[in-house]
């Protein structure tokens, strides 16, 4: 066994201890007619070829493509300093801070995270943590029945599909789950029809719990929120905003717009994408529902010495003690994604997230013109902030044929939402950061190709060095 | 305390200098913002800290002192497999191949991960002796949820609709009722029999029309094999109802028992338990769930897919209208999985026996060094963990588990679980592992017996325990009575403008 | 220590102390103590119907959680606002301001079927 310490005559020493002569008459409690043969498991791999083994694997992933694709996760640029920090086995190796005389540095860190969080969200309470973006919606849907004691909640179309998905998990035979219409046409196409919540509101025999509303929206688009969040009081209803952490940094914060609940991916905050997790669920709330909150909590207070001290607190709500009765049965929770996400942001700071935030949503404006200029357009006319969908006919072998060229030409819209017929052709992308002019040039050059069949004037096109000079835009 | 040893540190907050930081992201063209409208925008920056790199490391790495953790010392919390976490695995979930790639990437640019996740799924099959294997939950409670939800939707889809109770014994974990409750189930928990064993009288007598599924932790979480888990599974059957096992405690019994062969329908596995993940402070883990036959139709999408000429795919929405959905975004934690994969090809089918054996061998040696000083409500072999119990302590001088517990922080030792699970009287839930040492496991019987003398002789000593830790025992009841749960930083209009 | 005679008991710990149409309800130093530091208790709106022996509320202690159940039916009247700042009361001063709510008493029937201190210190002897 690799990793084991026990030698031979240790194995005996012990065995002899309790009187035993072979380990298997410590499993004759295993009834015989229940034992196991043999696991049928490849044999034991040595580090050196098992490094090999991994490192195959992941080369066969494709992650040399230019890529423009967000649709919930993003790349960013995460300094060096969080991964190394994070690397230090004083954080990984720690488990859950129920001892808080020897977990102090877990505990501020979660501390230090709940008012990091909550200064982006600008709302009191944070709970740490949830297991990604999806799950914290859910769980904030369940949070909106439990505080009104009402069973019905909306869901705006244009939250991401796989939360509206994941809500319909959680909902289904136990609770209503009923999804707001897109706005077909207009300026605010994509955005959430308004007139349609205010109908679905009206229903007095089915009163609402809660309104979930993303802003930006999985189409990139900004959405009314105020207008939303008052719609959603007057009628008794608790508004749940979906958030994204880094525009935060530049677009209005749920606290100010009236929201009750903040849930959201918390990845793109230094997380790399890692096919799929681990990420991080951020949910947050007001003073007023902190009884409702789900997940664990941590209060500053003092040891018997007066010294200021921190500690796991409101845990009555968890399952440990609640059991039935729980807010949730949340247990392992994402601990160690929120020291990153809270790392990158001390790292970074208030004027590098705004700047992360800017730039995203700079790089965008040019790729929406350099799109244009081949005559590709937006699928809608609302605002945005660093993500939008173009119409484009066939948009799954252009997407593919791009992918032969380096490029990951965004989300072929019809993959993910199959059921809408306004997203037939179409591709959501996305610009952050990491997106260089360079690049954008590239990209809209092999797509023009692509479409046009003729190669690009004036463009060398392919993947290239991120650190291309900028100013090849045509 | 001493000069030198951990100290306790001011707040991100508190260090935080305005003009401080800076020189990681090129600056954006000023009207970069200009097309957001106005009344989308913030008007009031966030107050987070501003700081330099070196002043962040020292803060996280001085921090980081303060805590125990398994790459500092014995940790043999009970329940929780707090193993050794081979570097190697971190290496390679940071391989850039598998940190960088984007989880809505196609299938023709995810081979590898895919491929990965698929021959996970087939060794945990096999580990578990069940017939298919989800890996997308992201914790064992939502795998618990998602076992419990295909059983909800097995029974609807055969037209029985009546089956609103979920059987659970007193010694389960605390997820047990409260995802049976998510679920819309009602929890019937059911007494444990005087061996510390599922009482299977009580069980039978429970089990109808009504009960939709049982949720056994095998072994329990006392540390013991349900022996007659054969007739437990056949009333299950009897009654229509089927058998969840919470997989929190496999680490004891790798290769040597296989639920699904034995006939449990469904069941969990804690990765960062028993295929060495690391713990994180809390998380992140992965809790994938095996099924048999019965379950097949209804697991979670979507699935990963091998076509005949070898590639993989991920299942696409809608493909099977029978499966419960999703219970989470994109298919899984897939950088915890990729340590388990690497952990479980590391030890191989002989590795992992080793593994169970191991364990189990520790956890009785560690009971037999502390027969005598405390006591052993269940003195029977145990599988790899075991419950200790202060109650005679206690009884003759006033010193409770807690106290046990808070002293052991002396030593240099985490404390184990301590009054989990709730049947035991003053119970200790000792879990060593199979990668601590003998002489560690020495060292920590040395010290349970040295701190029940001192009991005896200067109750004191342990009542006002710690000494040695950063910080003494915490006033708990203000921090619930009067919450404060976030630093509340200088107000965001005083924070200078950023350029 | 005995528990106060001029009140009535429940067995789930709670007490009763009657004053012509309307009853005054808390838990007893008994239940205080086994919970420990007391931070939260929940309790209904006043004007709420309960039921005998059904749950009307929850305490919480640092590291339990405990229902409170009806003692006799009626609707509530008052319910103790100090308890919302100054949890801890409970600790402090069970049978006086720690109290939880008033009710009316629906049926006085029900009061026969509590305890006296006498039989309640006897259970509180027997565990």
């Amino acid at each position: 066994m690799p990793y084991g310490p026990h030698t031979t005559a240790d194995r005996e020493r012990m065995l002899g201890a309790l009187g035993l002569t072979h380990i298997d008459q410590l499993f004759d409690d295993i009834p015989a007619a229940l034992r196991a043969s043999a696991l049928d498991l490849p044999p034991p791999e040595p580090e050196l070829e098992l490094s090999a083994r991994l490192r195959g694997l992941a080369a066969r992933n494709r992650t040399d493509l230019v890529s423009f694709l967000g649709a919930g996760v993003y790349r960013h640029w995460s300094p060096p300093a969080v991964d190394q920090l994070l690397l230090r086995g004083e954080w990984y190796t720690a488990y859950t801070p129920y001892q808080p005389e020897v977990s102090q540095g877990t505990l501020q860190s979660i501390y230090e995270y709940q008012s990091l969080i909550g200064e982006l969200v600008d709302l009191d309470v944070v709970s740490a943590s949830h297991y990604d973006g999806a799950a914290a919606t859910a769980e904030a849907a369940l949070m909106a029945c439990r505080a009104t004691r009402r069973e019905r909640v909306l869901v705006s179309r244009s939250v991401h599909p796989h939360y509206r998905a994941t809500l319909r998990t959680y909902f289904e035979g136990r609770l209503t789950l009923e999804e707001i219409p897109l706005l077909e046409n207009g300026d605010d196409a994509g955005t959430t029809d308004i007139g349609a919540l205010e109908t679905m509101l009206g229903d007095a025999d089915h009163p609402v719990a809660g309104v979930v509303v993303a802003n930006p929206d999985f189409l990139g688009l900004l959405e009314p929120m105020a207008r939303i969040g008052e719609l959603a009081h007057a009628a008794g209803a608790l508004f749940v905003a979906v958030i994204e952490p880094v525009s935060l940094a530049v677009l209005t914060p749920p606290g100010a717009y009236g929201a009750d609940i903040a849930a959201g991916e918390g990845q793109p905050l230094g997380i790399a994408p890692q096919y799929g997790g681990p990420y991080l669920g951020v949910l947050a709330t007001t003073d007023a529902l902190v009884r409702q909150i789900p997940g664990r909590l941590v209060g500053m207070t003092t040891d018997l010495d007066g010294q200021r001290a921190f500690v796991m607190t409101l845990r009555a709500r968890e399952q440990d003690i609640r059991r039935d009765k729980a807010a949730s049965n949340i247990c392992t929770n994402q601990a160690l994604l929120a020291l990153a996400a809270s790392i990158y942001l001390a790292a970074i700071g208030p004027h590098g997230l705004r700047d992360v935030a800017a730039t995203g949503a700079a790089r965008a404006a040019e790729l929406e013109a350099g799109l244009a200029a081949i005559g590709v357009e937006r699928l809608h006319r609302g605002a945005y902030l660093n993500e939008f969908a173009v119409r484009l006919p066939d948009a799954r072998t252009v997407h593919r044929r791009l992918i032969e060229r380096g490029f990951l030409a965004g989300l072929v819209l019809a993959d993910a939402e199959p059921d809408d017929p306004a997203l037939a052709d179409a591709l959501l992308l996305c610009t952050t950061e990491l997106t260089s002019s360079g690049d954008i040039a590239r990209f809209v050059a092999a797509l023009d190709e692509v479409l046009t069949g003729r190669p690009s004037v004036g463009v060398e096109t392919g993947a290239g060095d991120p650190a291309h000079p900028v100013g090849a835009a045509r | 305390m001493s000069v030198t040893g951990p100290r306790l540190q001011p707040t991100l907050f508190e260090r935080s200098r305005p003009g401080r930081g800076g020189g990681k992201i090129p600056h954006p063209p000023k009207d970069a913002l200009d097309r957001i409208p106005a009344g989308a925008r913030r008007t009031t920056p966030p107050a987070l800290p501003e700081m330099n790199e070196p002043d962040v490391v020292r803060h996280y790495v001085n921090l980081s002192q303060l805590n125990h953790a398994v790459d500092t010392g014995f940790y043999p919390l009970g329940s929780c497999t707090m193993k050794y976490n081979p570097k190697l695995n971190e290496w390679a979930a940071r391989l850039p191949g598998f940190a960088e790639l984007h989880p809505m990437a196609p299938d023709e640019v995810s081979q590898g991960s895919l491929q990965l996740l698929w021959e996970l799924e087939a060794a945990l099959a096999e580990i578990s002796g069940m017939g298919a294997v989800t890996l997308q939950p992201a914790a064992g409670a939502q795998g618990e949820l998602t076992g419990i939800l295909m059983i909800r939707a097995y029974h609807r889809s055969r037209g029985d609709l009546d089956r609103d109770q979920v059987l659970v014994p007193d010694s389960s974990h605390g997820t047990n009722p409260a995802t049976a409750s998510m679920a819309g189930f009602r929890t019937i928990t059911v007494p444990s029999a005087a061996d510390g064993g599922v009482d299977i009288d009580a069980f039978t007598a429970a089990l109808g029309p009504r009960t939709a599924a049982v949720m056994i932790t095998n072994p329990s979480t006392l540390g013991l094999f349900e022996a007659r888990v054969g007739e437990l599974l056949e009333a299950v059957h009897a009654a229509g109802a089927l058998a969840y096992m919470d997989g929190a405690n496999l680490n004891a019994i790798l290769g040597r028992f296989r639920p699904g062969q034995a006939g449990f329908d469904v069941m969990h596995f804690n990765v960062h338990k028993t295929f060495s993940t690391p713990h994180g402070g809390g998380g992140p883990g992965a809790g994938p769930v095996g099924v048999g036959e019965t379950l097949l139709p209804f697991l979670p999408t979507p699935r990963v897919l091998r076509g005949d000429d070898g590639t993989f795919r991920l299942e696409r929405p809608h493909e099977r209208p029978t499966s419960i959905g999703r219970l989470r975004s994109f298919v899984g934690n897939t950088g915890v999985l990729v340590r388990a994969y690497a952990y479980i090809r590391a030890h191989g089918g002989t590795g992992l026996r080793e593994v169970s054996e191991d364990a189990v061998l520790a956890a009785n040696y560690l009971k037999s060094r502390l027969a005598g000083t405390y006591d052993l409500p269940y003195d029977r072999p145990c599988k790899h963990e075991f419950v200790a119990s202060s109650a005679g302590l206690k009884s003759r001088t006033g010193v409770r588990t807690l106290d046990v517990a808070k002293r052991l922080i002396d030593f240099g030792f985490h404390p184990p679980t301590i009054y989990f699970p709730l049947i035991v009287d003053e119970g200790m839930l000792i879990e060593p592992t199979e990668t601590e040492s003998v002489e560690t496991l020495d060292a920590f019987a040395a010290a349970l017996i040295a701190i029940a003398a001192e009991a005896e002789q200067d109750p004191g000593l342990l009542t006002s325990a710690p000494h040695t830790a950063p910080v003494k025992r915490l006033d708990e009841a203000t921090a619930a009575r009067h919450p404060d749960l976030r630093w509340r930083p200088m107000a965001g209009a005083e924070m200078p403008c950023p350029d | 220590m005995s528990a106060p005679s001029d009140l009535r008991y429940t067995r789930d710990h709670e007490w009763v102390r009657v004053d012509g149409d309307t009853a005054t309800v808390g838990i007893t130093q008994y239940a205080a103590d086994q919970l420990g530091d007391i931070v939260f208790v929940e309790l209904p709106d006043a004007g709420r119907d309960l039921e005998e022996a059904k749950p009307f509320g929850v305490v919480e202690s640092v590291k339990a959680v405990s229902d409170l159940f009806a003692p006799i039916s009626g609707a509530v009247t008052a319910i103790n606002d100090a308890l919302g700042s100054q949890p801890e009361l409970v600790n402090s001063d069970p049978f006086g301001a720690g109290w939880m709510l008033t009710m009316t008493v629906a049926d006085p029937t029900q009061l026969d079927d509590l305890l006296d201190g006498t039989a309640y210190d006897d259970l509180v002897a027997a565990g």
